[in-house]
């Protein structure tokens, strides 16, 4: 198993019509992810790229029988977006959508935790480039070519960097079950810890490669639940160690406001825990390449 | 996006927090004008730049006749006062603002900001003001009582009490404290702030409380919403550079190397920027292009990174996902079309559409050092730099 998507995963696309939508809709469906049904309020009945469109996601959903989705909606109504989507009973949702005000995803966040442990949607992003099961299905914006199909779970606050990762791997002919961006905001929808604990479970995934960068708890916390929970050896990687302190670097979350949240510091925690430290961005590969060889 | 004090003062003081009466000036004349619309006979006067730690730096002064408030503000208005917070250029002092004097009697602190261990709005006080928190934090955590507010209801009295207890007030001024917490906290909510700190709140000699300072940091993701806000925008206060790529909507962050950087995603930017570094140079930008760039906006991004005189090489690292590397080299040519780059240029393309974009750049002819990877692209830029500059 991947975790979150597999082949046949009933996919959902929120905003499927517009021309970031389509586009990449286009892309998913190419690459064999089972698109079920696109929502565009106002554009229900109508048919886009072979695929039904809906008005809600409520009515997409009960037609459909649509589990995961992904949300390409403009920054003013991605919450919102994100919100209709747990109501509507959806398991997994992707959000993509950069520079959604934090107040709203903090709301949005209060919003989700408030089902059942059971019943809760798992939402990725926002602002990263999605979720691939390589060889089974596509929820996201990356190139799918420099995927290679194997064994490695790849998490990442960074689109683009984890792009280079899957690609140093594939190289070495190092595949990957899942790639699950987490994105580059202060407010996740999941942490790099709520991933490991699925990667955890996987069967097929046996390491894990996580992509780090400055700002915010969410590396150290990671250490803190791989040194007590995981029993598969985990590898890193943290973008930053030049970024100076207090200036944002691109990412809305990407910010050393206090201490612990710089990259030498963060590097520090995940070593002294026993997670494998790739020293520079060209060695994540030879780095996972290390790991596996350990075991 | 921050604000001066003075602005921040003028919104808190909307929903109800009690502040020192003052007035903003921008000339000398204009600073004497607000001290005699203030009456007394002393007056704070404070210099308005985006940065704390004033007062150390000479910024802020008791002055006791209009001579010394001329004085004050011939000195500082219009120059750069450099604090440990601005970095050794400084900043420019935009205005001065004069205030009443206050007879402190306590110094407190308070402030609201967004932790993201919890993901929840935070208030924090402590009964030691005028110190640097994370400095309380370090020795007397003891000392210092948080508050996490739920989204779904937001702030409760019984928190504003909790809060104003901790602080240890006699008890006439328990009410106005508390009420003076709520009225940050629903400031911070509706004008959408990310960050409101108050360092020094002050327990006056009379037993009242009052805002003596004020910092206010705002969501930039949440400005279209907050057209009063967005207007406080002081440009002086920016780095030009930075001011002018955002007119191009282009992430920029201009630092103290000599290698001029232009990527996409801002992850792959600081780990090119480590790169660099580890490849025994120096970076003198972030630079993050974003999805989808025209070959017009390849080009103008590069014009911007070869803005900075202290460029002295250039690298190009594109890992294209929805970017096409052929919109990134045609736009690489255009430019090289209309003007000649005298500085050692890299040039690494990867991702979509690749074979065509190294095509592009062959068959173009410019003079471009080409790379395939990562590491290739940084050493080569170091080595390049170093045989140009012979550094």
């Amino acid at each position: 198993m991947s975790i979150f998507i597999n082949e046949k995963t009933p996919v959902l696309i929120q905003g499927i019509t517009g021309r970031i939508g389509s586009f990449h809709a286009q892309e998913m469906i190419e690459y064999g992810t089972n698109v079920v049904a696109g929502v565009t309020p106002g554009k229900g009945g109508t048919t886009h790229l072979g695929v039904p469109v809906f008005n809600t996601v409520e009515q997409a959903v009960a037609a459909t029988g649509a589990e995961a989705s992904i949300t390409f909606v403009p920054p003013a109504y991605a919450a919102d977006g994100i919100m209709e989507a747990a109501e509507a009973g959806i398991k997994f949702c992707v959000n993509i959508t950069d520079g959604i005000p934090t107040q709203d995803m903090i709301r949005c966040k209060r919003y989700i935790n408030s089902a059942k442990p059971a019943d809760r949607m798992v939402l990725t992003g926002p602002n990263c480039a999605g979720t691939i099961s390589p060889g089974k299905a596509m929820l996201g914006i990356m190139p799918g070519h420099i995927y290679k199909q194997g064994n490695v779970g790849l998490i990442g606050r960074s689109g683009t960097l984890g792009y280079e990762a899957a690609s140093q791997m594939k190289e070495l002919g190092i595949g990957i079950s899942t790639s699950v961006g987490i994105g580059g905001d202060p407010i996740n929808g999941s942490s790099f810890t709520e991933i490991l604990k699925h990667f955890e479970q996987d069967d097929e995934t046996t390491a894990i490669m996580i992509i780090g960068e400055i700002g915010g708890p969410q590396e150290a916390e990671a250490a803190e639940y791989f040194k007590n929970h995981m029993t598969k050896p985990v590898a890193a990687y943290i973008a930053g160690l030049t970024a100076p302190p207090g200036r944002r670097m691109g990412h809305a979350g990407a910010i050393v406001n206090s201490s612990g949240e710089s990259a030498a510091e963060k590097v520090a925690v995940l070593r002294d825990v026993g997670i494998l430290i790739s020293p520079t961005p060209s060695e994540m590969g030879t780095t996972m390449q290390a790991l596996l060889k350990g075991k | 996006m921050n604000i001066h004090e003075y602005q921040a003062k003028k919104i808190l003081a909307q929903y109800g927090v009690p502040v020192p009466k003052g007035g903003v000036a921008h000339s000398a004349t204009e600073a004497i004008y607000q001290a005699n619309e203030l009456g007394g006979n002393k007056w704070i006067v404070k210099a308005q730049l985006h940065s704390g730690a004033r007062g150390k730096a000479g910024g802020v002064k008791l002055c006791k006749s209009h001579q010394e408030i001329a004085d004050l503000c011939d000195t500082l208005l219009g120059n750069n006062l450099v604090t440990h917070q601005t970095g050794p250029e400084g900043k420019m002092v935009s205005s001065m603002y004069v205030e009443e004097a206050s007879d402190i009697a306590r110094e407190l602190y308070f402030s609201i900001v967004l932790d993201r261990a919890t993901q929840r709005v935070t208030l924090v006080a402590s009964t030691e003001g005028g110190m640097d928190i994370e400095t309380v934090a370090e020795e007397t955590p003891e000392k210092i009582s948080t508050i996490t507010i739920d989204p779904a209801v937001g702030m409760q009295q019984f928190q504003a009490r909790q809060l104003a207890f901790s602080l240890e007030l006699p008890k006439e001024a328990i009410g106005p404290a508390s009420k003076a917490v709520m009225a940050c906290y629903r400031c911070l909510r509706d004008t959408d702030a990310n960050q409101l700190e108050i360092n020094p709140l002050i327990l006056t000699a009379e037993n009242k409380i009052l805002a003596l300072d004020a910092k206010m940091g705002f969501d930039e993701n949440a400005l279209y919403r907050q057209p009063a806000i967005a207007e406080c925008r002081d440009k002086t206060q920016e780095d030009p550079r930075e001011i002018n790529a955002a007119e191009h909507d282009l992430s920029y962050i201009g630092l103290d190397g000599n290698i001029g950087c232009m990527i996409n995603g801002a992850g792959l930017a600081m780990a090119t920027m480590d790169m660099i570094q580890h490849s025994g140079g120096q970076p003198a930008n972030f630079l993050d292009i974003g999805g989808g760039a025209s070959p017009g906006r390849v080009a103008t991004a590069i014009e911007l990174v070869l803005s900075d005189p202290s460029v002295e090489a250039l690298l190009v690292n594109i890992f294209a996902g929805i970017n096409r590397c052929d919109w990134v080299a045609q736009g690489i040519v255009d430019l090289l079309e209309k003007r000649d780059i005298d500085v050692p240029f890299v040039v690494r393309l990867s991702g979509t559409n690749v074979e065509e974009g190294q095509r592009i750049l062959r068959e173009s002819g410019k003079k471009v050092i080409t790379a395939d990877t990562l590491a290739d692209a940084a050493i080569k830029v170091v080595e390049a730099w170093k045989e140009a500059t012979g550094k």
